[in-house]
């Protein structure tokens, strides 16, 4: 038993002489949480996960052996956690309205029994990461029981087909050192350690996330790693949103990491509603929710997004690619910062310590595709919102994360504040994996997709270069093709890249649906670009109708609709066909 | 309660007294101090070690000395006493009565921290408030339990504007007055002040009010206290006895700069512009306490008011604001320098709940879609309008002159009104639709061709009848 010498906001001073660092504290009357982060002769310095009001030097402090760990098993998904796994509708339950202090509730249910199908049978062989056997944990997801990483040896005892709870034993293993061991339907896992798996592959597919802008422009593979940055209000959250919504992976996790409340209240009440585009089933059974809102403790933030990440990979070790949504790793950084001023360690830029970048590099890295312990393949896409203050993308946070990740999909306040949504930038956004997302496009939807997608990122950057001399001298200025090429950039932009999440039939665009809008876009293009050739004056193309038109098919075709759109693409060079006969036939000028 | 007193002050400086050798005091708690002159200070404790402890003066320590200032720790946090018969009163920037009248009877004395809502507790907010001002109903529409804060500058009417909104805001199809307001004022002049109350007499609303003020010329630290004291009867009114409550809190800004200058002395690690890099932390603690709980009536919609230093929407109070609530009405020099009023830049304004609280069943079926052909055309008009500064307005083409047009007729005529004028939100939309149709009628692809169908006014603009 150890005491407090000293209460320093989040920061406090233990006697604790033989604390390790990272190992948990209970601290008071209250039992605070928190955790051992440095140690000096007798003492431990503990950051606090909760608030320190009210405590006083003096009172008992105690260390708890081990680091912060989670619980994984059945009954993860669909539940909303705090920062350090406490189930928040069990607490509200508990402590009312507004969260209490000190309260500690395990992550999964106690007294629910889950229906158990072992696969393996008693003698076999053990190693970490295998398959025990099976629980149906939602209509669409089966969880795999897994052995614990950090155990290998002989199967002696498996239980039958059964239902059972989370800490009832199922399984008895003599370990390769000899001791047996008892193994249940869960076991914990420090989140701060990656979890093992056999090795690490490439990544091939892209996630589809039926945001245009992303998939067709700036797409993003399964295992990958893509930032979000953006000033406030250019659309982050939402944007992750739908990507929670309309991904086709097979598990969500979504860390809210100092942002608002209500936000975690808005994806409470739609998840249930809405249904999963691939598996049918309402999509909170996919989907595992962590919040640390920007109103409780800071220093719970940080543990937030480890939480976060070790449930990702839990569910990446059962086979399956999860995607792990965090808004905002500013807010977890600013932690780092809080903690390290109180340490009065020396601050490098804009007050974060030096380690912030490892410390980002190193989190980033827990996102990939691998080979499972159990010979399968799992995946961790890992998506970070950033929050630059004053939308500066100069800052630390921002520059380091730009440096981490493979595509950087960069929300612009301009764009926000003119309401094209998604406000991501096409010039300021990158992907480094184009080739490897090409394969598929080219597999599965057309061969064309990279040559249109480069051609459409040429036009628009013709279209910036004409504006800028547009802004100059003024429209005249410009040739009758530089002013086609100015209405086919608009088209993209209208017709294409805006995407409103709340357009009953455009939120979610399947593959499909975005390649032909974006070929028929071109379509226009290179046939206006035809008809000028033949004479047409360009005044004439600027009054077609099919402008129009075609500014309104994303929102009028369906993705089950590809069919009727692909007929009308295909009508796209009859009206320019018309045009120029009607250009051609000496009566008809006007 | 502690009844010992203790003289063992070591050092005094900036709002903050360190004192050493007095045994098992709680972080946090509340320190009653007495000064050479026998006068009253209020403290509280930031933090304690078994040697010391350290404790921020919220009248600050001008005219402390070490030697006869005594320190009475009282084993409790900053409490405010709440009960009904808050309405109507005025209390200075600690909760301590300002209006004359004796402190509250009541049997409730709340923490003025208060404590973090469980989000599974929260109801999200859907109601429309209709503040009768086109500018936020039409395109930045407020929700009751939401947290809409004003950026503004130096000179502009932000605070009319917030008293035009108390004075109006009512649900659809219920009378204005429906709300309970809670008023603080921190950094303010008096002259502003008054303002407020007297907007308030006028439209019978003082009974209603709760007033918590601390003046430019009082106390910097005690800021620190108003809003977290204000807030803590905004949740007794809200979350107890259910009514539906504005909190309007101005200046943020001043605020923030009283936290700035405790932080220094603190020798905290300062992050931009010299503000403490838990300042988003603090705002966040403040703002988060707006909201709706499940099975519980009442609300509360937070109106925040800030000045933005040199309106540099970077500054970190705004910016961190910006960041923490559920958008921004902010106000233009520019539109204010032409004699607009209310001078709402919509661009950069923005609310976010607007989707949830609009359309049908809420306010009209168009009213989404209305907004964002809004937003569209006025971003476009703004192009052709820097076009035209710089070709001329008579090079540009028949089509663009007609943004023109519409830019001129929006500013002065949906984004202006009467300070006591209240439009209903289908005039606010009437008017929308009277506006969108000075443009041409292909050019709005943001609204459904039906909608075009219901409400485009062919009349003001012949042209549009011609298929092209
Ligand atoms: N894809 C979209 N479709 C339609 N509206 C959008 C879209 N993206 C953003 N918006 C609008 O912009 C608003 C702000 O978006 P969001 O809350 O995602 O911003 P943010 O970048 O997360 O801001 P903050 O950093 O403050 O959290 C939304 O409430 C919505 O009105
Ligand atoms: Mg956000």
């Amino acid at each position: 038993m150890g005491y407090v010498i000293e209460v320093n906001g989040p920061i406090v001073r233990l006697h604790l002489p033989a604390a390790t660092i990272g190992e948990q504290v209970r601290v008071g009357a209250l039992g605070l949480a928190g955790e051992v982060i440095a140690r000096e002769g007798d003492e431990a310095v503990a950051q606090m996960y909760e608030h320190t009001d009210g405590l006083r030097a003096g009172e008992a402090a105690e260390g708890l052996r081990r680091p912060l760990t989670v619980e994984l098993g059945p009954g993860l998904l669909g539940t909303l956690y705090d920062g350090l796994q406490r189930p928040l509708t069990e607490l509200r339950a508990a402590s009312g309205d507004r969260i209490a202090r000190g309260l500690d509730l395990p992550a999964l249910p106690r007294a629910r029994r889950w229906p158990f199908s072992p696969r393996l049978a008693a003698g076999a062989r053990l190693n970490g990461g295998e398959v025990l056997g099976t629980v149906q944990e939602t209509a669409s997801i089966e969880h795999r029981i897994l052995v614990p990483p950090d155990v290998r040896g002989e199967l002696l005892e498996l239980a039958p087909p059964g239902e059972y709870t989370v800490t009832e034993g199922i399984a008895r293993v003599r370990q390769d050192d000899g001791r047996i061991r008892q193994l249940m339907l869960s076991h914990r896992w420090p989140v701060r350690t990656p979890r093992p798996y056999r090795y690490r592959d490439h990544a091939v597919l892209p996630l589809i996330t039926g945001q245009r802008i992303l998939d067709t422009f700036y797409p993003l593979l399964k295992g990958g790693k893509a930032a979000i940055p953006g000033p406030f209000g250019a659309g982050k959250t939402v944007l992750q949103q739908q990507i929670a919504r309309w991904c086709n992976a097979q598990i969500v996790v979504f860390v809210g990491c100092g942002e608002r409340g209500n936000e975690l209240t808005d994806v409470l009440d739609f998840m249930p509603r809405l249904t999963d585009p691939y598996s049918g089933r309402p999509l909170l059974e996919r989907t595992l929710l962590v919040a640390n809102t920007s109103n409780m403790p800071v220093v719970a933030r940080e543990a937030s997004v480890y939480v976060g990440i070790t449930l990702a990979e839990y569910y990446r070790d059962q086979g399956y690619d999860v995607v792990m949504l965090a808004d905002s790793t500013s807010r977890w950084a600013e932690a780092l910062r809080e903690v390290a001023g109180r340490l009065g360690q020396m601050p490098v830029e804009e007050g974060y310590p030096a380690y912030l970048g490892s410390r980002l590099a190193a989190f980033y890295e827990r996102a990939g595709r691998v080979q499972t312990l159990a010979g399968g393949y799992g995946s961790v896409t890992l998506i970070g919102t950033v929050s630059p203050p004053g939308g500066d993308f100069s800052e630390p946070v921002t520059r380091h994360t730009k440096e981490i990740v493979q595509t950087f999909w960069a929300l612009s306040r301009e764009l926000a504040d003119a309401r094209h949504y998604p406000a991501v930038d096409w010039v300021e956004s990158f992907c480094g994996d184009v080739t490897a997302a090409a394969r598929w496009w080219t597999t599965n939807v057309d061969a064309g997709w990279q040559a249109a997608r480069a051609e459409a990122l040429a036009l628009l950057a013709a279209s910036a270069e004409l504006t800028r001399i547009v802004n100059l001298v003024g429209v005249e200025a410009l040739s009758a093709e530089q002013r086609w090429t100015l209405e086919a950039a608009a088209l993209i932009k209208e017709g294409v890249l805006q995407q409103s999440a709340l357009d009953p039939v455009d939120s979610h665009a399947a593959p499909a649906k975005q390649y032909l809008l974006l070929r028929a876009m071109l379509d226009i293009h290179a046939q206006g670009m035809r008809a000028l050739g033949l004479g047409v004056p360009v005044r004439r193309l600027l009054e077609l109708p099919l402008l129009v038109e075609a500014r309104r098919w994303k929102g009028h075709y369906g993705s089950e609709e590809v069919e009727a759109l692909r007929a009308r693409v295909a009508s796209i060079p009859q009206v320019f066909e018309a045009l120029v006969r009607t250009h051609q036939a000496p009566d008809a000028r006007g | 309660m502690s009844i010992v007193e203790y003289r063992s002050a070591t050092s005094a400086r900036g709002g903050l007294v360190l004192m050493r050798g007095v045994p098992g005091v709680a972080a946090g708690s509340r320190v009653l101090l007495r000064d050479a002159a026998g006068g009253r200070r209020n403290g509280v404790v930031l933090r304690v070690s078994s040697e010391a402890v350290l404790v921020q003066v919220f009248e600050g320590t001008d005219g402390l000395d070490l030697e006869h200032t005594w320190a009475r720790f009282l084993d409790e946090p900053y409490r405010l006493a709440v009960s009904r018969e808050l309405l109507g009163r005025v209390f200075n920037g600690l909760g301590q009565p300002r209006d004359g009248r004796p402190p509250l009877i009541a049997r409730e004395r709340r923490d003025v921290n208060g404590a973090p809502i469980n989000p599974t507790a929260r109801a999200y907010p859907r109601e429309f408030i209709q503040t009768g001002i086109s500018a936020i109903d039409g395109m930045n529409a407020l929700t009751r339990g939401q947290k809409l804060p004003i950026f503004s500058g130096g000179g502009l009417p932000h605070n009319r504007l917030a008293a035009q909104i108390v004075r109006q805001a009512r649900l659809i199809g219920e009378e204005a007055g429906q709300f309970v307001v809670v008023f603080a004022a921190f950094g303010i002049s008096n002259a502003e002040a008054r303002f407020f109350q007297e907007s308030l007499e006028d439209s019978g609303a003082l009974t209603r009010t709760v007033m918590f003020l601390n003046l430019a010329d009082e106390p910097v630290i005690e800021r620190l206290l108003t809003p977290r004291a204000a807030l803590t009867a905004a949740e007794y009114l809200a979350f107890e006895l259910g009514y539906h409550v504005l909190v309007v809190m101005t200046d943020m800004t001043a605020y923030c700069e009283a936290l700035r200058e405790v932080a220094v002395q603190r020798g905290d690690v300062p992050a931009r512009r010299g503000y403490p890099g838990y300042l988003y932390s603090d705002l966040a603690e403040l703002y988060e306490r707006a909201g709706r709980i499940r099975e519980r009536s009442g609300s509360i919609t937070l109106i925040p008011v800030l000045s933005m230093p040199a309106d540099d929407i970077t500054h970190p109070v705004p910016d961190l604001t910006g960041y923490i609530t559920e958008g921004q009405i902010v106000l233009a020099r520019e539109l204010a320098n032409q004699g607009i009023y209310p001078p709402v830049a919509v661009l950069p304004s923005l609310s976010r709940l607007m989707k949830d609280g609009v359309g049908r069943d809420h306010t009209r079926e168009d009213h989404p879609q209305v907004a964002s052909q809004l937003f569209a055309s006025y971003a476009r008009a703004q192009e052709v309008r820097r076009l035209a500064a710089i070709i001329g307005a008579e090079d540009l083409a028949e089509g663009e002159r007609r943004y023109l047009a519409f830019a001129e007729a929006f500013e002065h005529r949906f984004v202006q009104q009467g300070e006591d004028e209240e439009r209903s939100v289908i005039d606010t939309l009437e008017l929308a639709w009277e506006l969108l149709s000075l443009l041409p009628r292909e050019q709005l692809t943001r609204v459904s061709e039906a909608e075009l169908a219901r409400h485009y006014k062919a009349s003001a603009n012949p042209s549009a009848l011609a298929p092209p």
